[in-house]
């Protein structure tokens, strides 16, 4: 198969084009702290995929495009539109989803984000649309 | 009650209520869903995974294309179109084979109808807007679901129209068009948005002009891009032979729209993005004298019979320069034989051009004219992030087909008025 199509190879290059040393040091439990437009182009969902499978808990942004916003909730991956200027390289981060509180432990910052459309939420807290689909056997929202 | 976009319109006739408004979340039934070989490997893991749910997909209306790369360059991009292949065939859909044609160029020629709504896992699904068929890119995961359920959900977008007035100049075409739009949005100035473009402008514009305005209302982040369906929507079901699927489709007059841009046609010149963003977008004049290595007339966006006929007139009794690689990828097989038919091809191989086979050529960046390092690449497509044509280390222009081949019979970005 191509390198495309080979998600743990492919996830060896994850955001390599930013920061060529991301796939290196990333690691369980970080975050990915974006500005705007996050995720802007394409509709592969190769691109959220390979951010979870490097251990991200979060991706944290200014804005998303809408596709990978969509694709990144459809696969469990949390994207989180919040004020992201406050937030340094290093810093220590608990998220609060439900609550819609980002804690900045090393700054002692809480940062507030608006809660997820019911939609949004209702897929990502059954870890996906695929885990979503066949526990409901449907699309049956509200 | 207020009037309603097209967007409202075309989602709302696929629910169970049949009237939406915007900002609502609905599940709608999709008339088509579709993939292709560089997202279908994961498309067709994720059925896999949901073998168990649904009624089973209807075979008439679930399409596979092999368009990405073709044919294939490399033993594992063939293996991906072979899984691809493989699926359709063996669960009875529709599969589009290579060399017949890149999916969204394929999805306006025979399938979608003015009123349809269809989903697709490429992010300019929304060509088909441009006859006014509500169309918008998602993952695989939500395709999945769709052609497994034969519906999926939408929040129904607020509408900015685009209010197009005069009429665009000789050598100012559709592309020069939605790229100026792109300049007045950005990259991120529709996102969730439909973009719906009306106005003296488009009541002239063929579809085939409309089908290039929808498809890169992507680049500004918008869920679709929509042209009403009026008598050029049926002339051009026709051409293809599907006259009676056209249906008379617009806003009404008191539809409510989050905000509108007006653009003048009259007073638009060719325009040109430079590297790096599809918005970073400058009239022509101060472009001109970037000197190009390769020029590609091809893609979803810009391979339509007219931008065909604007080419081979352009470059008629005219040869590229010498040091420039004219790269022409036809969307189609059927593109591909009008354009043999009417001696277009013989026009270009005689002014230089390489012909590929049809399908996403350059623009994917996997096969058809992999720029040098350094190279600068003028294209007709969509894209022209770093690296998209297959080398980080080179440029990516974009403009219209006309502009394009300016640039290859001088070698330089070119005003195209000059030539047609």
């Amino acid at each position: 198969m191509s390198l495309r199509s080979n998600l743990p190879e492919l996830a060896k290059h994850t955001l390599e084009d930013a920061r060529k040393e991301f796939p290196s040091r990333v690691g369980k439990g970080d975050f990915v702290v974006a500005g705007k437009n996050f995720g802007m182009g394409s509709s592969r969902e190769h691109a959220p995929i390979v951010i979870k499978m490097c251990g991200v808990t979060a991706v944290l942004a200014q804005s998303f495009a809408r596709i990978f916003y969509r694709n990144a909730i459809n696969i469990g991956l949390p994207a989180i539109v919040c004020d992201t200027t406050a937030i340094d390289e290093g810093d220590e981060l608990e998220l609060h989803l439900s609550d819609g509180i980002l804690d900045n432990l090393t700054r002692k910052t809480k940062i507030r984000f608006p809660a997820m459309s019911s939609t949004m939420d209702a897929i990502l807290s059954e870890g996906g649309l695929i885990a979503y689909v066949e526990k409901h056997g449907d699309l049956v929202f509200s | 009650m207020t009037g309603k976009t097209l967007a409202e319109k075309l989602i709302g006739s696929h629910t169970a209520k049949g009237s939406v408004s915007a900002g609502e979340v609905v599940i709608v039934r999709v008339d088509y869903t579709f993939s292709h070989d560089a997202s279908g490997p994961l498309l067709i893991q994720q059925l896999n995974t949901l073998k168990n749910v649904g009624s089973g997909m209807d075979k008439n209306r679930t399409v596979f294309f092999i368009d990405h790369a073709v044919p294939s360059p490399i033993k594992e991009l063939s293996n991906d179109q072979a899984t691809v292949r493989n699926y359709a065939s063996s669960n009875g859909l529709i599969l589009s084979d290579a060399g017949n044609g890149i999916c969204h160029q394929v999805m306006a020629e025979d399938y979608a109808a003015p009123g349809d709504l269809l989903v697709g896992t490429d992010s300019h699904s929304c060509t088909s807007g441009g006859l006014c068929a509500f169309g918008t890119g998602m993952g695989a995961t939500d395709i999945a679901v769709a052609m497994k359920l034969g519906k999926t959900w939408l929040r129904v977008p607020e509408s900015v129209k685009m209010k197009i007035q005069g009429r665009l100049p000789r050598g100012v075409f559709a592309k020069d068009l939605i790229l100026k739009s792109l300049s007045i949005l950005g990259t991120d100035g529709a996102t969730y948005k439909s973009l719906e473009f009306d106005g003296p402008a488009i009541d002239e514009l063929e579809v085939y002009g409309r089908l290039t305005l929808a498809n890169m209302t992507v680049e500004a982040g918008a869920k679709t891009g929509l042209v009403k369906s009026d008598t050029r929507t049926k002339q051009y079901l026709k051409d293809f032979g599907r006259e009676q699927q056209w249906k008379e489709i617009h806003a009404d007059d008191d539809a409510s729209y989050e905000s509108e841009i007006a653009i003048n046609a009259s007073d638009l010149q060719p325009q040109v993005a430079f590297p790096g963003s599809p918005s970073n977008v400058k009239p022509v004049s101060e472009a001109k004298d970037v000197k190009v290595n390769e020029v590609f007339i091809g893609s979803c966006t810009n391979t339509r019979i007219e931008d065909m006929r604007t080419v081979a007139q352009i470059f008629r009794k005219r040869q590229k320069a010498k040091d420039v690689k004219l790269i022409v990828t036809p969307s189609s097989k059927r593109l591909y034989l009008k354009c043999l038919e009417e001696g277009i091809l013989e026009t270009l191989l005689e002014a230089g051009a390489i012909i590929t086979p049809p399908g996403c050529g350059v623009c994917y960046g996997a096969v058809g004219g992999i720029p040098a390092d350094n190279e600068v690449i003028f294209s007709s497509s969509n894209r022209n992030f770093t690296g998209r044509t297959g080398n980080p280390k080179a440029q990516t222009y974009l403009g219209s087909p006309a502009t394009a081949a300016a640039a290859a019979i001088t070698g330089y970005i070119t005003d195209p008025r000059e030539f047609v």
